[in-house]
């Protein structure tokens, strides 16, 4: 799946001048996941620039690159070191379009690893999306494979907008599929259906999907599982997961991140405002808990897993 | 690396020395003491357009006005400036009208402009964020060869914040043709700059940044453009960003909220309001000639007008529309958005009444 970030940064750099990337360790290095290697070398130190340690200071300086003409795509290195470019981006990034009147675009692009499950040290293991989405101005995506991973990188960078990328790092390297040569691009605002079914719909997004889809396995001579992939969190696609509601009447709502007003809650809230006559039983969530994202040896336990999804499948089954 | 105090120890000077600062005829001269007669004007009517409850909330920046007006003299069309709230009139030296400006004050989306009409950023509220902001534009624009510049904006309490830091760094590390203009006005609302930092001068930062660093008399406008002007003629030429401190002291409250009667030092204030720098700078020309009686009165009748035409102008401009609430969020909005405007529209009915 990294390959396919890779791809998309390749493919687009070459075919618009303005748009570069910048980031911690992105030049020299190519990443500290490779996401960004050969750029340096193929575009030059303008356009692939390791800047100092300073993830406001990235984010911030992408502004004024917006001012200037530029398309900037930064890199945070991990997750929860993203937190420092939160100043820039709930006090400019996401107000500045409006600020200007609607004068002025940021056609700028953050991407991140994130997500758990992958044994690293404290720190490196957050799902943060509900920051990023909670701020106006702001767009969302996260991909589950490796042909979405380009797409919808690529419709970040083509956006007229701020986009926030979070790329599911448990599944960087473990995901591999075919990914369309050349320029591809995933719509925002569209979802996917994951896999069709009838009796329960699993929603859920980035390395979640992949797990939901083991749980469907699981539950194959129970139940007809549908799996939802929702690509983009904002916009949302909400005819997506209507219809989906509507077919099965059932919903578990799948997320790593914790679950206090977690992205999960917004789905479930859409679903109750909107979708409640379609409703055979409650809608589930199957979460992180309002914990710190623990050490390694007990991360598992935090995790969202085949067992807890398909438990709570059989528990809203039996509802 | 950096002058910083070894190489000017002492505040740089021009008006109290009685100099002359090459370049600037008296056209130029003249063309100055316009600049800071408008921020004046608009400043004190500000003042009075709030008490009288034509304006909300404003940040004063009385006794300001030579290090705005001597900071941008000292640019060229091209080059971009980032004001933080203090410089919130700072487009009027680009051409913006005065009730663009005042809309802003008063809170009506009509206020906001696209920066690149002026090349002047949208006016910065939080502290310091602006300087990378300006470290970011001055660096895409070297990157794509033009000659634009940049200078931010920003006051002694800013060098406190984390985005100062970044922002200088980043301008430092790029080599961003950049002047980072620090308006140190001694007091951040009532906290004074000695406890802001225990360096003895704020200058001495710049060292840190491997940049040149001048301290200038913040009330002495030639002074400001002097030291401007070399540190813009250094960027344009590849020589990187320069910290400017401009040293006054605050004579007037924060904000038309506050009360500085339980903080500040009334008898420095007193010298302050005696040794304002327009009145330094008035009395400069009258001395070299280059003012007299009546082109003083033109200049300050001149500014009186503009700014009672900007308020009738402001005045008369109809309420927003409600869907300006969702219109400019994104530029690409989402669908949801024409729903909740239906739905508003639906409850409010004619309007926010």
């Amino acid at each position: 799946m990294v390959e396919a970030v890779n791809d998309a940064l390749h493919v687009e750099l070459a075919r618009d001048e303005s748009v570069l990337v910048l980031g911690e360790d992105v030049g020299r290095s190519g990443g500290v996941f490779r996401a960004t290697a050969g750029l340096r070398e193929r575009f030059g130190v303008d356009r692939c620039v390791d800047t100092p340690l300073a993830e406001a200071g990235i984010l911030g300086t992408a502004v004024g690159l917006c001012m200037a003409g530029w398309r900037p795509v930064t890199e945070m290195q991990y997750d929860a070191f993203s937190y420092p470019c939160l100043d820039q981006l709930i006090t400019h990034v996401g107000r500045y379009h409006w600020r200007t009147g609607g004068g002025m675009e940021f056609p700028l692009v953050i991407r991140m690893p994130y997500g758990g499950g992958v044994r690293a040290p404290e720190l490196h293991d957050d799902s943060p999306e509900t920051y990023y989405v909670h701020t106006p101005g702001v767009k969302v995506a996260i991909p589950s494979n490796p042909a979405d991973a380009k797409g919808l990188l690529t419709a970040a960078i083509r956006d007229p907008d701020p986009v926030v990328v979070l790329e599911p790092k448990l599944i960087y390297r473990s995901e591999r599929s075919d990914v369309p040569e050349g320029e591809h691009v995933v719509p925002l605002g569209k979802a996917r259906l994951a896999r069709e079914g009838d009796d329960l719909t699993l929603v859920a997004y980035g390395a979640m999907v992949p797990l939901c889809e083991r749980a469907a396995d699981v539950l194959a001579d129970e139940a007809s599982v549908e799996v939802l992939d929702i690509r983009t969190l904002k916009p949302l696609d909400e005819d997506a997961l209507l219809a989906t509601a509507a077919k099965t009447g059932r919903v578990v709502i799948v997320q790593e991140a914790p679950r206090v007003a977690g992205f999960g809650a917004e789905l479930a809230a859409i679903l109750a405002e909107k979708a409640i006559l379609d409703l055979r039983g409650p809608v589930l969530r199957v979460t992180g808990y309002d914990v710190p994202y623990p050490y390694w040896k007990i991360e598992d336990a935090y995790m969202p897993s085949v067992e807890r999804v398909v438990d709570a499948a059989r528990k809203l089954l039996r509802f | 690396m950096a002058h910083v105090a070894q190489g000017e120890p002492e505040l740089r000077r021009v008006i109290d020395e009685d100099r002359e600062v090459d370049g600037l005829g008296d056209q130029e001269l003249l063309e100055l003491y316009r600049s800071m007669v408008l921020l004046r004007t608009y400043d004190e009517r500000s003042v009075v357009y709030h008490r009288q409850g034509r304006i909300g909330t404003y940040a004063i920046f009385w006794n300001h006005e030579a290090m705005q007006a001597g900071a941008v003299h000292a640019l060229e069309d091209d080059d971009w400036i980032f004001p933080s709230y203090r410089e919130s009139a700072i487009g009027l030296l680009r051409g913006m009208p005065a009730s663009t400006i005042l809309h802003w004050w008063r809170g009506h989306p009509a206020g906001w402009w696209n920066p690149a009409d002026y090349n002047v950023a949208s006016i910065c509220v939080p502290i310091a964020t602006q300087v990378p902001h300006a470290a970011g534009l001055a660096w895409g624009k070297k990157l794509k060869g033009e000659r634009a510049c940049a200078l931010a904006f920003f006051g002694d309490g800013a060098t406190s914040e984390g985005a100062f830091h970044e922002g200088a760094n980043f301008a430092g590390v790029f080599q961003a043709p950049l002047v980072l203009f620090c308006n140190n006005n001694g007091w951040a609302i009532s906290t004074p700059v000695g406890a802001q930092t225990h360096a003895e001068a704020l200058v001495d930062k710049a060292a840190g940044y491997g940049i040149p660093g001048v301290r200038v008399d913040g009330g002495d406008v030639l002074a400001v453009y002097e030291a401007t002007r070399e540190a813009i003629d250094r960027a344009r030429e590849g020589g990187g960003p320069t910290f400017v401190e401009a040293v006054s002291y605050r004579a007037a409250p924060h904000a038309t909220a506050d009360d500085p009667r339980a903080y500040i030092d009334l008898e420095r204030v007193e010298l302050e309001k005696q040794n304002e720098c327009l009145g330094r700078y008035e009395r400069y020309l009258r001395r070299h000639g280059v003012l007299g009686d009546d082109l003083d009165a033109e200049i300050r009748r001149e500014a009186a007008e503009l700014m009672r035409a900007g308020i009738v102008e402001a005045e008369a401009e109809p309420d927003a529309d409600i869907a300006l609430l969702f219109e400019n969020a994104y530029a690409n909005p989402p669908a949801s958005f024409a729903h909740d405007l239906a739905e508003l529209r639906r409850v409010l009915g004619g309007g926010l009444g």
